[in-house]
């Protein structure tokens, strides 16, 4: 009897210790892609000072006369992250309005796994899409349109990141208590009334939220950029030019073969925790955001 | 007098498009067994209500008395929600609700059970406040002031006049004249209801619809609102569904017990309370069943 309870606490003790490093195997990942990148980006850093990276605005890292200004990705990252939005946040509201107000059970059924499944599509395909597709399409209508630019890959990239931007909107309109809908109604107030004056402010937390998480995205996004955007590092805020973003210029020198320790290959792991930082801050401000969905009604 | 208005409200009905049908039905006033002070607001006449393939209310017949509070009681599932929320169509916003018959809207005329008309204007004439308070995650203000911005007032100071006066009314008013632009949920659940009757009342409708308004509060707050509904009446037609007979037999004129689906007996409180007609009522009040 005493023996088997014994067994019973050391099989206790060695499940608790499997849970805990399934559990904390995720943390020491993040924990290690910080360190390889903090200690990469400090030898970068005693090459190249902290000031130039910042302030310098050119991006030559192959050229005879090398300079590190980060600006010109950081500029086209944020542009492909902005025409992005600019077509997910009127197309995700809307959506999540038709969604969450009118659809029937059916339609809702049917319509929210095909969002999500855009998802699942491998961005390899929708790099090649925007290149092959979208960009002559768009040079029909646009004029000027270079064959790499960051106007095609913002659009589909606007559409890629729907799951966050449509599906979660969706998800918190749904979350918002149906007793608060039927005050409206009421009164005398239509779905569209009810839809933009009570529900989405109700929801606004969590709609934006999933906004910044699809920007956030969209920032990370490295396959669409890298095949159809161009490699251009290029201060512009014209979206028919070539452009380079942070992820599209280390994919570029990653896939080249450059001599482990050389300035160049430095200057990859300096660019990745900018973009690091720059996505740690934009998942924060939406975890941050989506706890306050509780608050209120 | 009654005559007369009766006279009035049947050519009324006549040009508004009712049915011959309900014409003749309008024959006096006491053909279903009671006497009654007063105008008829609601003329309910052979109602059958469906959730899909379920009949929920089977033949009800009544007459709703104007500025007269009207108390549906009965056990729960006897359909008096079901019936309340048939008042403002609230079924409507769900698929597969059906009416049959007639809710005669006094002095207009319209049936409310007809699947054309307009429901945004019924729904401006036909208040309601709901079991749990459900105050907009608004100001206190904005909570007051959206039914008349939904019914088109723009006026600034008419929003504010009309807002002090709904909070007046709604014995609100002295508690929260200096937070106005507080959240609604930072009031305690009697300060949101009695925000929400103030809400209902702002835009001034001819019937406020009460279901189980305190089922949700403490007694204290119940008392309250139990007395502030009283005083609406010299304004408004009150019709309150609650599962809590006491309370029926405060605040209410007139008593109608349902069950399974059917309106049992309709009376003035005080009979129903202390001689019920039918066995069934009896057995109910008296804590027999339910």
């Amino acid at each position: 009897m005493l023996s088997f309870i014994t067994r019973k606490k050391i099989l206790d003790r060695l499940m608790l210790a499997v849970f805990f490093t399934a559990g904390f195997i995720t943390i020491f990942i993040t924990i290690g892609i910080v360190f390889v990148l903090l200690s990469d980006s400090v030898k970068f850093f005693q090459e190249v000072s902290i000031k130039d990276f910042l302030t310098e605005k050119e991006w030559t890292p192959v050229f005879a006369t090398k300079k590190f200004g980060v600006w010109p990705l950081v500029a086209g990252t944020f542009l492909i992250a902005a025409i992005a939005m600019l077509v997910s946040i009127p197309l995700g509201i809307l959506i999540a309005i038709y969604l969450s107000e009118y659809a029937s059970v059916r339609v809702k059924e049917i319509a929210k796994p095909i969002i999500e499944f855009m998802e699942a599509i491998p961005t390899v395909v929708y790099g090649y899409f925007t290149l092959l597709f979208v960009t002559p399409i768009l040079q029909k209508i646009v004029p000027n349109l270079e064959a790499f630019n960051s106007l095609a890959p913002g659009i589909v990239l606007g559409f890629m990141i729907l799951p966050y931007t449509a599906s979660m909107a969706e998800d918190s309109m749904k979350g918002v208590p149906q007793r608060i809908r039927e005050a409206s109604y009421a009164l005398g107030a239509t779905k569209l009334r009810t839809a933009i004056t009570i529900v989405i402010p109700a929801a606004i937390s969590g709609i934006v939220a999933g906004f910044i998480l699809g920007a956030s995205r969209a920032i990370g996004e490295t396959m669409v950029v890298a095949i159809a955007a161009g490699m251009y590092p290029n201060l512009t805020l014209d979206p028919r030019e070539p452009i380079q973003t942070m992820t599209g210029y280390i994919v570029q020198v990653a896939l080249g073969d450059l001599p482990y320790g050389s300035i160049e290959y430095l200057s990859i792991f300096a660019v990745g925790l900018a973009l690091f930082i720059i996505a740690f801050i934009f998942n924060s401000i939406a975890l941050w955001l989506r706890s306050r969905i509780r608050e209120a009604y | 007098m009654v005559m007369a208005n009766f006279i009035i409200d049947s050519i009324k009905s006549l040009f508004l498009g009712a049915t011959d049908k309900s014409m003749e039905e309008i024959k006096s006033k006491e053909q279903y067994g009671y006497k009654m002070e007063g105008d008829v607001k609601l003329d309910i006449k052979e109602l059958n209500f469906y959730y899909g393939e379920f009949k929920a209310l089977k033949n009800i017949n009544l007459k709703i008395p104007t500025k007269k509070i009207t108390a549906l009681i009965g056990p729960s599932g006897c359909g008096k929600t079901t019936l309340l929320r048939c008042f403002n169509r609230m079924h409507d916003l769900y698929p597969g609700s059906r009416y049959e018959g007639f809710i005669i809207f006094h002095p207009d005329g319209i049936n409310i059970a007809n699947p054309h008309i307009d429901l945004l204007d019924l729904r401006r004439r036909v208040g309601m406040v709901f079991q749990r308070p459900n105050p907009f995650p608004k100001s206190i203000f904005e909570n007051v002031a959206y039914g008349l911005r939904v019914n088109g007032v723009k006026n600034k100071k008419l929003i504010e006049e009309r807002v002090e006066w709904a909070l007046q009314s709604a014995a609100l008013w002295d508690e929260v004249k200096d937070r106005l632009n507080d959240n609604a949920y930072s009031l305690s659940g009697g300060q949101q209801q009695r925000l929400c009757i103030a809400r209902a009342i702002a835009i001034e409708p001819d019937i406020v619809l009460f279901d189980e308004p305190t089922s949700a509060l403490d007694p204290i707050s119940t008392s309250k609102i139990e007395e502030l509904i009283m005083t609406l009446k010299e304004r408004l037609t009150i019709i309150i569904v609650t599962h809590n007979m006491q309370q029926a037999a405060r605040v209410s004129d007139y008593t109608g017990f349902m069950y399974l689906g059917e309106l049992i007996e309709f009376d003035k409180t005080q009979k129903i309370f202390t001689v019920p007609s039918q066995k069934l009522t009896e057995d109910y009040i008296t804590g027999r069943f339910g």
